[in-house]
């Protein structure tokens, strides 16, 4: 960590950094350079990014297209249930290796000119490769071994695929580290089913999603679904986990589950107030099916990969920068194989509370949009980010911005700035 | 009689658009048979049979919590829609109602006045008919799989 301000040699935009992490310059959510340094230190450097759920490629040949930052990506089963990953650009002249969003395939062809790859990605063969009748053809010395797009290292966690560009990156599980593992083998503990997919696009840098994931603070004063229905508990207890370096976060918050209507007893402050009660609440009554008492737990992972458990609702959520100032988060939502009727309906219901239209996550959608233009003139100005104290370790308490601290912490030593 | 059914099923597709676009968000519910279910999603997990929805209502308390939850929790920025519903094609009928699709377009006018496409597909709807036409379903497949920043008001 630098202890004096440090000016990056890539842009003409005024690019200072206080020392630490408590300061946060904005200039970081509008330079397009930072944004190219992003893509070779961060999602090209030794960091794991989600790829796809273990399920959606489940046979040899099954395959997945997605993207780790710009660059796009394949995943495909390859023999003997191996995973692998590579880079989607033809070693040609660079087109996408496959254009779709999956499928399955023995090998893949490229359609420009029929270059083909087998499930590793290695090139085996070009097409007229010793020309027509004699005539064209590569020359003599061309070796199919020597062309190829970049590979990735594939690794899994419960049922997740994670992909790594770096070679050097450490080990997927010591890339977590264990207790971060742990949150994320607590939900993730058996065979998963995708129950639906969303992509929103937010008009904002992918940097103010990572820090809103991680902002434990925000939660309870712009998500005020919980509080206006008098659904969160006062008593509830909780708090965040990060890891030593900063760069993964889980939160959690604690309660025991109850009926709705026991809830609305002992809650509902205005009891004969019926504008204050939700009409169908049933649709909250969770089960506790990982064997405790966590109601909500979230995880973010750096950089752009974040696990959601809200009571019964599960999902996937990956954030793809766009420009300085868009960015796509997919969704996945996610059921057990195993799951009743009942829990399936109830995954379903508690949907709402999550996504694009999330009851407790609607907000989430704009809120970056407003930092965005909040900024727009401040490139030279600090966000303040001192709740909690000015470092980055774990609390019993979710009054913090420790979680977003961290990510700065990561994100400041893998950029070198 | 088929002429008169398209008549009413149009008339409620303007008046449901009406009462959206008018924010008479209130009134939307009583669109809806109790035991109903809304949801939104998207063609392609339609076409996969994936079930879940950006929003998922199955019982008009649910619709009616939508609405509450919209005036007096949810925060986003001012905006409001103009829905083009299309002429219903009528698909049959069976114990459960009438089945049809109609296709849709919605524009999004925001607070700054910016307009655009906000959404275009399909209603699968399935009604009751005793004496006024409600929905038991309506399904909206979305065509596209992406939502810009958020959907806050039903489509
Ligand atoms: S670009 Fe792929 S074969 Fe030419
Ligand atoms: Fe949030």
């Amino acid at each position: 960590m630098p202890d004096t301000n440090v000016s990056p040699d890539t842009s003409a935009m005024p690019q200072s950094w206080p020392a630490g992490i408590s300061r946060v310059p904005f200039w970081l959510y509008q330079d397009p350079e930072i944004l190219r340094a992003e893509q070779r230190k961060i999602f090209e450097g030794p960091a794991w990014h989600f790829l796809c759920l273990e399920v959606e490629i489940e046979n040899t040949g099954d395959y997945r297209t997605t993207a780790v930052g710009d660059m796009p990506v394949i995943v495909v089963r390859g023999e003997n249930g191996a995973i692998h990953a590579f880079e989607n650009r033809c070693a040609h002249r660079g087109a996408l290796i496959a254009f779709a969003n999956r499928g399955t395939v023995k090998d893949f062809t490229c359609v420009y000119h029929a270059w083909r790859y087998d499930l590793k990605g290695n090139l085996c063969s070009v097409a007229f490769q010793r020309g027509v009748a004699g005539k064209g053809g590569m020359p003599e010395d061309f070796r199919v071994e020597d062309h190829g797009p970049r590979k990735l290292r594939a690794e899994t966690i419960g049922g997740l695929v994670f992909g790594t560009v770096d070679p050097a990156a450490p080990s997927l599980e010591d890339y977590l580290t264990p207790p971060i593992a742990a949150k994320i083998r607590r939900v993730f503990n058996r065979k998963l089913e995708v129950i639906g997919r969303f992509t929103q696009t937010l008009p904002n840098n992918w940097k103010l999603y990572a820090e809103n994931i991680r902002d434990t603070y925000h939660a309870s004063l712009l998500h005020l679904f919980f509080t206006t229905f008098r659904i969160t508990r006062f008593n509830q207890a909780g708090g965040v986990t990060i890891s030593e370096d900063g760069a993964h976060h889980a939160s959690a918050t604690i309660g025991r589950m109850e009926a709705s209507d026991d809830v609305y007893k002992q809650q509902n402050i205005r009891s004969d107030d019926d504008e204050f009660r939700l009409n169908d609440p049933s649709f909250l009554d969770a089960v506790a099916e990982f064997g405790d008492d966590i109601q909500l737990q979230n995880v973010a992972l750096f950089p752009a990969t974040m696990l959601q458990q809200l009571h019964n609702s599960i999902a996937v959520r990956q954030t793809v920068p766009r420009g300085t100032d868009s960015m796509d988060l997919n969704w996945t939502f996610v059921g057990f194989a195993d799951d009743t009727p009942d829990m399936r309906r109830r995954r379903l219901r508690q949907g709402n509370l999550a996504g694009p239209a999330g009851f407790v996550s609607m907000e989430d959608g704009c809120i970056g949009g407003f930092v965005q233009r909040g900024v727009a003139a401040a490139s030279g100005e600090n966000g303040v980010v001192e709740m909690g104290g000015r470092d980055a370790t774990s609390m019993a308490t979710r009054a913090t911005e420790a979680s977003v601290r961290g990510f700065w912490k990561a994100y400041r030593g893998l950029m070198g700035i | 009689m088929s002429a008169e059914l398209l008549f009413r099923l149009s008339a409620l597709n303007t008046a449901y658009a009406a009462a959206i676009d008018s924010d008479r968000l209130e009134v939307w519910p009583d669109f809806f048979v109790e035991d109903c279910l809304y949801k939104v999603t998207t063609a392609a997990n339609h076409a996969d049979g994936l079930a879940a929805g950006v929003i998922y209502a199955d019982s008009r308390g649910m619709l009616m919590d939508r609405i509450a939850a919209l005036r007096k929790a949810n925060i986003y920025e001012p905006q409001a829609y103009r829905h083009l519903i299309g002429m219903p094609s009528i698909l049959g009928h069976d114990a459960a109602g009438i089945h049809c699709e109609t296709p849709f377009f919605v524009a999004r006018i925001m607070r700054d006045g910016a307009t655009t496409l906000f959404a275009t597909g399909r209603y699968l709807d399935c009604l009751r008919d005793d004496g006024a036409l409600r929905f038991v379903e309506r399904i909206v497949v979305c065509d596209s799989s992406r939502f810009d920043t958020l959907l806050a008001i039903p489509l």
